[in-house]
């Protein structure tokens, strides 16, 4: 720089001061470009991934930086029993990265945290993201208090796997539509001195009960996520319809540890029903024999009268908002929203892609086992979008758990999730009672 | 500059750094005990309430806090005796004129002290998994039937204790072993003249000679073990059906799970209570022990 102040000086000898000023000029000019091709080249745009979508996506990152050579994208697996602590701590540690996958469990906490940039904005104007072609309460689950947070990236739900040749063998040409239906096929596939029964229900898993709640017309929690809403008729019935299938012995009451190898036990037939996700469709394909797999299909869950509701689950992509990097992030997240491209996310993992375009081609279109799928999440039903809904779930489960166990009635047990519940959701109550001026003018 | 003066000069940088890194902290950590810090307060400060001793409270309702405290006593009750027994057997080979090898055989038990904890668990998670382990494999061939050694409810905290025994007593046997070299051995050679078996020598010279290195053992070890948390969370994650979820998991859980700063931070002062009563019941033990 000094170099270049001399030969301007040189050049016409103007007044020493203006001589300075333009070297100042071009001292910003260069640091400016220089900084303006900096941050791509040495920060990069950061990105978490949780689990097995890590491995998945960097395959699909080379097409996207081709396309887009100034943006650099460093993405960093976390393991998934890690990623929620690993989310908060970088909160309070203040070293988000700029865009996450984040849990749809998830997001209503790391809103409840502002760490979130809120979306609808980009949504308008994109070309590529349309909300109508997502399923409806997928798109929903990225709503929080009518903004829009998050992008639904992959969907994932709960359905019913069952045995074809078992069904057709006792009697059943197709698969259940309601609770009655369903309750004559367990009853009918269960055999306690043969050790089978009608369907795994990992005792220490909350999915399965939470999506026969889910299909109730009474929400879980009532007066604005204020408090448990599990004394509701809704829930009862759906909790006496998940008690009475171990009572009866349609389920055996063990835990997803004792169970062990579940696939291969459906295989010989111990279970002629298995409740699970779509990651389900990938295993049962590599570990069942090639002879059986004509043994065995998908089924939307039954619910009390035809047809029911499941979980609206998966995970989103979302934009932290302290994040420099916001259209970067965007792009990416406008790449990773393109059919084609969820159609390959689908085929490198079997992860289903949350919009309908997605579904029209490429391996998801024929593919029978997955057509279910596809049913199912017309109907899918979010969970209640509070901060607090794991550990509800959690106490939910261990409650029921010792109602399986025949230490409480159907009445006990929902009360005494309502009372979990309502503890829980104590301090929510006082901070939604005593609202405080916007946390935006904090930052 | 008096000597009293120069004498705290000398112990300023020592004490400053005491004073940041530990007693700040734990200051910090015991008012933060009598707040509800959680998520809420996380994203805005103003959302902090001050509940007194409602976190201490609350706890003591819990049934998880409980049985975590049961898990943890039974780890202390089993896993203590067991760990002192297997270090002053192992002190008594090493020390024994008979013992060939020593110095290696001193190295290879005292490895596993130094071996990280996390490394090892997964090789344990290994020997012990219910189908392709090798424990079962051994057992296999005398006819036992397999066990599910970490998805059994009843068999997860033996075998963590199993672990945390064969990871820690090598470095109780160093201590041990230097107390046994200590032991003058004309003692040994007047009760060796006078007839006393070994048993005799060992129940009557050995023992009482090494009661107070016995002692500092036994509180270093139960201290040390009511802290117990990396062998569970890696082995077993608290499971099965929490059956291993001792008290300072469960402060884990509280305070970096569900971010619940303020009952964690109670959980980890109720333990501290735990641990120092315990201590000084012990120590008070042994004094009446020693006066009799």
């Amino acid at each position: 720089m000094k170099h270049a102040g001399r030969s301007h000086r040189s050049l016409r000898a103007p007044s020493m001061r203006r001589s300075l000023v333009l070297a100042g000029v071009l001292l910003c000019a260069a640091l400016s470009s220089a900084c303006g091709r900096t941050p791509a080249a040495e920060q990069p745009l950061t990105f978490w991934t949780f689990g097995r979508e890590g491995e998945a996506i960097v395959k699909l990152l080379p097409d996207f930086e081709r396309a887009h050579p100034d943006i650099h994208v460093k993405v960093q697996q976390l393991p998934l029993t890690a990623a929620h602590q690993k989310l908060l701590t970088a909160f309070a540690g203040g070293s988000t990265p700029d865009m996450t996958q984040l849990g749809n469990t998830w997001l209503p906490e790391m809103v409840a945290l502002h760490a979130l940039q809120p979306l609808q904005a980009r949504v308008d104007r994109s070309t590529v993201i349309e909300p109508d072609d997502y399923f409806a309460s997928i798109w929903a689950t990225n709503v929080i208090d009518g903004t829009l947070y998050g992008v639904p990236w992959y969907v994932d739900t709960r359905l019913l796997f069952y045995r074809k040749d078992l069904l057709k063998s006792a009697g059943f040409d197709a698969p259940p539509r309601d609770w009655a239906e369903w309750r004559r096929m367990l009853a009918a596939l269960s055999d306690l001195q043969r050790h089978t029964y009608g369907v795994l229900l990992p005792t220490n898993e909350y999915e399965q009960l939470m999506s026969l709640a889910l299909q109730q017309p009474d929400p879980l929690l009532r007066d604005g996520g204020r408090y448990g809403n599990f004394r509701s008729a809704g829930f009862k019935r759906a909790l006496a319809f998940y008690v009475d299938t171990f009572r009866l012995h349609e389920a055996p009451a063990i835990t997803n540890v004792e169970a062990g190898n579940p696939w291969l036990e459906f295989g010989r037939g111990v279970y002629a029903f298995y409740l699970s996700g779509p990651w389900n469709i990938g295993e049962f394909r590599s570990r069942l024999s090639a002879a059986q797999q004509d043994d065995w299909a998908t089924a939307p869950l039954p619910g009390p009268e035809g047809p029911g509701a499941a979980v609206a689950g998966g995970s989103s992509l979302v934009i932290f908002r302290n994040s420099p990097h916001q259209q970067a992030a965007w792009t990416l997240i406008e790449y990773l929203s393109q059919p084609a491209v969820q159609q390959r996310f689908y085929d490198l993992l079997g992860d289903m892609p949350p919009r309908r375009a997605s579904w029209t081609g490429g391996a998801l279109r024929d593919d029978p086992k997955a057509r279910a799928f596809r049913d199912q999440l017309e109907r899918v039903k979010p969970t209640p979008p509070v901060p607090e809904w794991e550990r509800i779930a959690n106490e939910m489960q261990l409650v029921a758990a010792q109602a399986i166990a025949g230490q409480l009635t159907i009445d006990q047990a929902a009360t005494e999730i309502d009372r979990r519940t309502d503890l829980i959701l104590e301090k929510r109550r006082w901070v939604l009672d005593h609202p405080q001026p916007s946390a935006e003018g904090r930052r | 500059m008096n000597r009293q003066h120069a004498a705290w000069l000398f112990l300023a940088p020592a004490l400053l750094v005491l004073g940041v890194f530990f007693l700040l902290p734990v200051i910090a950590a015991l008012a933060l005990s009598l707040t509800d810090y959680d998520l809420y307060t996380l994203a805005d400060i103003r959302n902090l309430r001050f509940v007194a001793l409602g976190n201490y409270w609350a706890l003591l309702q819990r049934p998880l806090f409980w049985s975590a405290l049961g898990h943890t006593v039974y780890f202390v009750a089993v896993g203590v005796p067991l760990s002192m027994a297997a270090s002053l057997g192992a002190a008594l080979l090493l020390n024994s004129p008979l013992a060939r090898a020593k110095p290696f055989f001193r190295t290879a038990l005292f490895a596993p002290v130094v071996t990280t904890v996390v490394a090892v668990a997964v090789i344990w998670r290994y020997l012990f998994n219910t189908k392709y382990g090798m424990a079962n494999f051994a057992l296999g061939h005398l006819g036992i039937h397999p066990i599910d050694w970490l998805g059994d409810p009843h068999w997860a905290m033996p075998t963590i204790i199993a672990f945390a025994v064969w990871k820690n007593f090598g470095y109780n046997m160093i201590i041990f072993l230097a107390g046994l070299q200590a032991i003058p051995p004309d003692l040994y050679e007047a009760a060796r003249i006078d007839g006393a078996s070994p048993w005799r020598q060992f129940r009557h010279i050995t023992l009482p000679m090494l009661a107070p290195t016995m002692l500092m053992v036994a509180i270093l070890t139960v201290s040390g073990y009511f802290q117990l948390f990396a062998e569970p969370y890696v082995m077993t994650e608290g499971g099965p059906l929490q059956s291993t979820t001792s008290v300072l998991y469960l402060m884990y859980e509280e305070g970096f799970k569900w971010w619940n700063l303020g009952s964690a931070s109670a959980v980890a002062f109720l333990l501290f209570i735990i641990m120092f009563a315990v201590t000084a019941l012990m120590l008070r033990f042994s004094r009446r022990g020693g006066e009799s």
